[in-house]
């Protein structure tokens, strides 16, 4: 409105003035950017130091190599190996159809295997151009809602269903489509800690800090395992999820899973009531997404908080190795949480492909993981939008994802799936159907 | 003469154009209040579940966990929401109203042109920056400056203070606060710049040929007379400021706690909403718990809004013109 005004008393005027304004506002854009890269500069100059160090910061693997605590052969393991020793079954590549029919699916659900699914989608598109896929990162709840109402083709979640929600929507089925670790990172090099310092912490150390028993960082219990580490005498800023979220699942369900006391006050859900926040003394923050907590530890001297692994490592911030079953501190790397998802699952029953992966067994297993999955109807026909031909398309991207989508994981910091749960999910999905029809032959399985 | 003829005619013939503009504009006005009433009977609606569930407890107790670790129903109170939205709505006041007032006397009464026309543009800049990116810079910029220059100082000084308490992260309501100042400035600014404006200039000359200074103006002819407004202008501000979601959520901290110091983490009632309501799925007492968050918010706005009326109106007969 008001510019509108300015606009006619601009043209009202002689072309001289308007001439100057416009000049005047010019001028102040121009200052504005030039003050934009000044300060741009300035905060450069200042926080040089840091920015040195985080060249020392690492890539990707070589994070992985310097927190490995042990077989350093392991280490050398290329991502291509690790590929290569998940997924043993054969590529689907050949087995799968030349071409398929043109359709459009679309499915909701969880944030966290958002960038795999939808780097799916695209590839899937790119081999059979009339398949046009689309994925909505509305969150886990989210997904299950609409695959319960139907309104969506499948759903992803990634917190297993409990039994009440499968009852709401009889006839869902679900299989892991990938696998997440959660790291535990921290902020302490403005507390003089060393850049890339691994912090020890045993599970109880971890409960203490979230339920607001462990308020600073040189507090006996955090010294006592990390001996050698000059620990600040500051308070601990404990970020957890705000919002509803896989991660917050699989990290209560670890704590739960290895503390008794928080098993029965706090418990696992994708949202808890913290202790930390209504503790006295105590700092616990709430930050929104995996990204918000990321941040806020970044920006939080003393922070402490639990993201998924990419997070943390995207963030240059510090990692922390977690006392596993096995009695090791193991730091979180794509091999330590395939291993714990190799060690935990076993062989996984078909029918019920809910898995949990929380303090694994194996001496170099990472103990915060979680398997993640599609939501879909054993009898697709129960789903109203879905024709048979589209069930067909859906049926085969779900056996492509495990089979020749699963060579996308790791370039986006996700695990493959191991060997045992490709062949759960495959018996799984041979299950699928439309009022009783094979979607797919079972010729697909050839190992 | 004409219109007249033209209007006894459309009265005879019906559909004339003068006759379907004031269908036209009949159905404009009618649309938004029944929106209005829908929305409210929509939120009303879903909210049922919670107040069975909790009747007035609701608004009185302070737990907030939707999944308990017994497995049992959600346990889940409004007062630390509604807390933190008061809160974060009067410290926002607090610092934009005297910021506003004076951005528009400056703006209306003493900027030379060719300084008035590079403010307003800037001021009204603020106002079309998404919500979002003031969380973004809120987060990395704002809190950093929070914590090392304002919260440490006020802490160290004034800490015996309640108010002045605690941790000082940088995150809390008062950083909320000030970046909700910031976001409601410009529309503060710009309501009471217009209502400025709109003083005649026969009460400014009037007043300089008694022999008063450019302030004694302002302050004896100018701001008695656009008082009416001025309120109008901050009950605006107070709206937007407390349904800021995205901003507020980024900064505050996100914790359902009930604490004096304005340094702590806290929670809005936006923020509740919008970090819960993706995972609330098939959990009837749940969803019905935001629904009725939703519902305590229209209410709070609403009885701002009546507050400010009620000013207007107790100060409105002495401006008549």
């Amino acid at each position: 409105m008001n510019v509108c005004r300015i606009l006619m008393t601009m043209s009202k005027e002689p072309s001289k003035q308007n001439k100057t304004r416009y000049i005047i506002i010019a001028v102040v854009i121009i200052a504005i950017i030039a003050g934009a890269v000044a300060y741009q500069s300035m905060a450069n100059s200042s926080s040089s130091s840091s920015a040195s160090q985080s060249q020392t910061m690492m890539s990707v693997s070589s994070i992985m190599s310097s927190t490995e605590m042990t077989s350093s052969s392991a280490t050398m393991m290329s991502v291509s190996s690790i590929m290569s020793s998940a997924t043993s079954s054969p590529m689907a590549g050949g087995t799968m159809p030349a071409t398929l029919p043109t359709v459009a699916l679309l499915g909701a659900g969880a944030t966290f295997p958002a960038p795999l699914i939808q780097t799916w989608t695209v590839q899937f598109n790119q081999m059979y151009s009339g398949v046009t896929i689309s994925y909505n990162p509305i969150g886990s709840g989210g997904g299950i809602q609409q695959i319960t109402r139907k309104t969506v083709d499948f759903g992803a979640s990634d917190a297993p269903l409990s039994n009440t929600q499968f009852a709401a929507a009889p006839g869902l089925t679900l299989f892991p489509e990938t696998l997440g670790g959660v790291a535990i990172t921290y902020n302490l090099v403005p507390f003089g800690l060393a850049n890339g310092t691994v912090l020890n912490f045993t599970p109880n150390v971890i409960v203490g800090i979230y339920n607001g028993t462990i308020t600073h960082w040189n507090d006996p219990a955090i010294a006592a395992i990390n001996p050698g580490v000059t620990l600040p005498i500051n308070l601990i800023t404990a970020v957890h999820r705000s919002d509803g979220s896989g991660t917050t699942y699989a990290f209560t369900n670890f704590l739960s899973d290895v503390n008794v006391n928080w098993a029965t006050e706090v418990g696992y859900a994708t949202s808890v009531k913290w202790p930390v926040d209504i503790a006295m003394n105590a700092n616990g923050v709430g930050a929104k997404g995996n990204a918000g907590v990321a941040g806020t530890v970044a920006q939080t001297p003393g922070a402490i908080g639990y993201v998924d692994l990419i997070y943390a490592v995207q963030n240059h911030l510090g990692v922390g190795a977690v006392l596993n079953a096995a009695g090791n501190y193991v730091s979180p790397t794509l091999q330590t949480i395939l291993w714990a998802a190799q060690n935990a699952t076993g062989t996984p029953n078909p029918s019920d492909l809910r898995l949990h992966i929380v303090n694994a067994q194996g001496a170099q297993s990472y103990p915060i993981a979680t398997y993640t999955y599609m939501l879909t109807y054993k009898d697709m026909s129960l789903n109203p939008d879905l024709t048979q031909q589209k069930a067909q398309v859906l049926a085969y991207f779900f056996w492509w994802e495990i089979h020749g989508g699963q060579q996308y994981s790791t370039g986006l910091d996700y695990v493959p799936l191991p060997a045992n749960v490709v062949a759960a999910d495959e018996q799984m999905l041979l299950t699928l159907n439309y009022q009783g029809t094979q979607l797919l032959p079972s010729s697909l399985m050839t190992g | 003469m004409q219109t007249q003829q033209a209007r006894r005619s459309s009265q005879k013939h019906g559909a004339s154009p003068s006759s379907l503009l004031h269908i036209a504009l009949g159905i404009a006005a009618v649309a938004i209040p029944v929106i209005t009433v829908l929305l409210v009977y929509e939120i009303g609606n879903g909210s049922i579940p919670s107040i069975q569930a909790y009747g007035l407890n609701f608004l009185f107790t302070s737990d907030w966990d939707p999944f308990p670790a017994n497995g049992g129903p959600p346990i889940l109170g409004a007062l630390p929401a509604m807390y933190g939205s008061v809160v974060t709505t009067v410290l926002s006041l607090i610092f934009a109203v005297p910021i506003s007032l004076g951005v528009a006397l400056f703006q209306a009464e003493l900027a030379p042109r060719s300084v008035r026309a590079p403010s307003l543009f800037l001021v009204e800049m603020l106002a079309a920056v998404p919500s979002v990116v003031y969380g973004l810079w809120g987060l990395f910029a704002l809190v950093p400056f929070m914590r090392v220059y304002v919260d440490a100082q006020l802490g160290s000084k004034l800490g015996f203070l309640p108010i002045f308490a605690g941790q000082t992260d940088g995150i809390g309501m008062l950083t909320a606060g000030m970046i909700l100042a910031i976001m409601i400035i410009p529309y503060a600014s710009s309501v009471m710049r217009e209502v400025i404006s709109a003083v005649p200039t026969s009460q400014r000359e009037a007043c300089t040929a008694l022999g008063a200074t450019k302030w004694e103006t302002i302050k004896t002819a100018v701001l008695p007379f656009a008082r009416t407004g001025l309120i109008a202008g901050i009950v605006l501000a107070m709206g937007r400021a407390i349904g800021e979601t995205m901003a507020v959520t980024m900064v505050i901290g996100n914790v359902a706690r009930i604490s004096p110091s304005l340094f702590l983490p806290a929670e809005t009632i936006p923020s509740v909403i919008a970090n819960e309501f993706t995972e609330v799925a098939g959990n009837g007492v749940y969803l019905g718990a935001l629904f009725e968050l939703g519902l305590i918010l229209f209410g709070m706005s609403f009885l701002m809004n009546l507050v400010g009326r009620v000013i207007i109106n107790r100060l409105g007969f002495k401006t008549k013109q």
